[in-house]
């Protein structure tokens, strides 16, 4: 008892500063969100000075701001923290379920999936507004199956079933490459969209099925967190742990699917947002605590940063989805390096 | 050996492949490409008249019909060059990597090739034709060395899965910087899927005429190693105790392989999963020696990259899909089933 009580102490000690820490860390997160929120409404082609800014949003009728910060702005900006908190959730889930970074649905086609979906519904079918969702929802969830079918074999290997999504994403981009031929009349901003993901021409109606899916799937997801972190440290360990992980698998894939498929169907899939925002969430928390609400909030950011920088800040005007690409691409190169010197145990 | 299963199985079982089976094959995949390239330029997008066709293969272009045609032949030629290209390139990689999953799209080699022709374009203002065919197998080569390094870090060297992974995954990071790259160039940005999903649609006998010196370099370095390759399919320690410069023999196959991808990228754009597909149909036509595996290879590659432009024409009529959307439609499945192949303990 002597013995055990400081240690006891040390260890409550250790798990409140971790606590304390993961707290502090999702402050600063949700601080450095809402600045880039900030931001993104009043810093345009024109600057619209805050307080014109917070009565356009109290819903009075500004000359000028009220056109620029409540049609153009505000949707765009709505739009893309509600795609980056779903795209940044729905990754960390995919990575942490599967214990690989490279497992995120966009590089294993549950993005393509959603996106050819959503092509599918709008060009050949004349779909439009929760249809659409409807679509991309049931194919992300139906892709998803289908890896998972594909690459089991004596149970599911990590590498395999990337190898598989990314045979499959090929599949995936070839038939909406095709879809677009048949739609000559698209413009290459629409194909774009469909592509590598955009938020031009954001609504506000656009956003809520989005909201909808986050609140419905997302507090699912989260209230499934703790199991989630139990899966990672092996099947059986969790098992012993009291979880049930067959369950706990498929309630994490639908609703993260559910997510990504959703906001997919509205911005296409914003490229490697899904699969950087965990890595560096997990950068900045370490080990304190649950990746999930660091990651939807550094997804969320980086679509705004990433809109913003390919709106205003580089010549030109790009979509989201490129300027995303281009960050994520020296990623990708640099995690699979880093991965096979830690002694390729993918 | 155990590196390559299938090489492994297909040498016990084709192992006593009589040659007068396989000069069967010949003819009959020579018959094949002919009949094909007939049918590439009869059918199209436009329904033309039997004799408007051969007009205009005799040379005449009076009606939009014969016009029709005329754009066709240069269309089949490149189709069968670039076909034949891929398919002994992706014969090539396998040997070199002795990984059946090696192919010029999978391991990011086409897409570092067409990823350093719009560097070229867009930075550097590149025009000329040449140009174009030096920059791309530059960048087929860099793309090469580059995915091989990755792919060989770290616990047992290149293993097929993880020089597969590395190469898809560069090819996924080299596609979205074309894309960065292309996309605020108005002036070719409207072909923004070209140069991330190729095509011979575009075929002039001018641009074939470019690229042929380099082809041909490419095919002659390229059939010559074949017994290179033999030596190497029994492993690095067997070959160099057969006298073999096993370094020597990697790098120039490898370089036939490069100039062949480099070139074809270069005014196909990146065609993928052909090189994957067709040597694993040769070795199950004719057996795992290379010295008829990479002939066969280039005949099968032009035959199937032909059909696949037929295909890609007729489906989609008025429009057309691109050759390299079909390629993938039918090398995606191949490339999982390949994978799923592959035992976990190598995974």
């Amino acid at each position: 008892m002597t013995m055990a009580s400081p240690a006891i102490a040390l260890l409550n000690g250790d798990r409140r500063r971790r606590a304390h820490r993961y707290k502090i860390v999702i402050a600063i997160l949700i601080l450095m969100l809402a600045a880039a929120f900030a931001l993104t409404l009043s810093l345009g082609q024109s600057f619209t000075p805050p307080r014109d800014v917070i009565r356009v949003l109290l819903g009075e009728d500004v000359p000028g701001a009220s056109f620029t910060v409540g049609q153009l702005r505000l949707p765009r900006a709505v739009l893309s923290v509600l795609a980056g908190l779903s795209f940044g959730l729905g990754g960390a889930a995919f990575q942490i379920m599967l214990r690989n970074p490279l497992a995120s649905p966009d590089i294993i086609g549950i993005s393509w999936g959603a996106s050819a979906a959503a092509v599918f519904a709008i060009v050949v079918l004349s779909l439009s507004g929760p249809a659409v969702s409807i679509f991309a929802v049931v194919a992300g969830l139906g892709v998803a199956l289908m890896i998972y079918a594909l690459s089991f074999r004596n149970g599911v290997a990590g590498t395999r079933l990337i190898l598989v999504g990314i045979g499959v994403s090929a599949m995936l981009e070839s038939f909406i490459a095709y879809t677009l031929s048949r739609a000559p009349a698209w413009s290459l901003q629409e194909a774009m969209r469909w592509l590598t993901g955009s938020v031009n021409g954001a609504r506000l109606d656009q956003t809520l099925p989005l909201f909808l899916a986050l609140v419905a799937f997302g507090g699912l997801l989260l209230s499934r967190a703790r199991d989630l972190e139990a899966l990672r440290l092996g099947d059986e360990t969790a098992a012993a742990l009291g979880v049930g992980v067959a369950a706990t698998r498929i309630i994490i894939i639908v609703s993260a699917v559910g997510v990504i498929a959703t906001a997919t169907a509205v911005t296409g899939p914003i490229a490697f947002v899904a699969f950087l925002s965990g890595p560096i969430a997990a950068r900045i928390v370490g080990n304190s605590g649950s990746l999930l609400v660091p990651s939807a909030l550094v997804g969320a950011t980086l679509v705004l940063i990433g809109d913003y920088c390919g709106q205003f800040l580089l010549p030109g005007r790009y979509p989201v989805g490129v300027v995303t690409g281009a960050l994520g691409a020296p990623y990708l190169i640099f995690l699979l390096i880093r991965i096979n010197r830690a002694g390729g145990s993918l | 050996m155990t590196a390559d299963p299938i090489e492994a199985s297909g040498g016990a079982a084709f192992a006593g492949r009589s040659n007068s089976l396989r000069i069967l094959w010949l003819a009959a995949m020579i018959f094949a490409c002919i009949v094909l390239c007939v049918l590439s330029v009869a059918f199209g997008t436009r329904d033309v008249g039997w004799n408007d066709i051969v007009a205009a293969v005799g040379g005449h272009i009076d009606s939009i019909g014969q016009a029709a045609v005329a754009v066709r032949i240069p269309r089949t030629l490149l189709a069968l060059l670039a076909g034949a290209a891929l398919g002994l390139a992706g014969a090539i990689m396998q040997g070199v990597t002795r990984n059946p999953l090696a192919d010029p799209g999978i391991l990011g080699v086409n897409m570092g090739a067409s990823l350093a022709v719009v560097i070229g374009v867009v930075w550097f203002d590149m025009t000329s034709a040449y140009a174009y065919i030096w920059v791309a197998i530059l960048g087929a080569g860099g793309a090469a060395v580059f995915v091989y390094t990755i792919g060989s870090l770290g616990r047992g060297g290149a293993t097929p899965l993880k020089l597969a992974l590395a190469g898809a995954a560069t090819s996924i990071a080299f596609s979205s910087l074309v894309m960065a790259l292309v996309l605020p160039r108005n002036d070719i940005a409207g072909s923004i899927q070209t140069w991330r999903i190729g095509g011979v649609g575009g075929a002039t006998f001018e641009s074939i005429s470019h690229v042929l010196p380099f082809l041909a370099v490419g095919f002659a370095i390229s059939l010559l190693s074949a017994r290179k390759l033999n030596s190497l399919a029994l492993g690095d320690d067997l070959a160099a105790g057969l006298g073999e410069r096993v370094a020597f023999a990697r790098a120039t196959a490898a370089l036939g392989a490069i100039l062949l991808c480099g070139a074809t990228t270069a005014i196909c754009g990146p065609i993928g999963f052909l090189g994957l597909v067709v040597p694993h149909l040769c070795r199950l036509l004719i057996g795992v020696d290379h010295r008829w595996l990479l002939p066969f290879s280039a005949l099968n590659g032009a035959c199937l990259l032909i059909a696949a432009d037929i295909a890609g024409r007729v489906i989609a009529r008025p429009a057309e899909i691109e050759v390299g959307i079909v390629t993938a439609f039918i090398g995606a499945p191949f490339f999982i089933w390949i994978v799923r192949r592959q035992r976990v303990r190598e995974l």
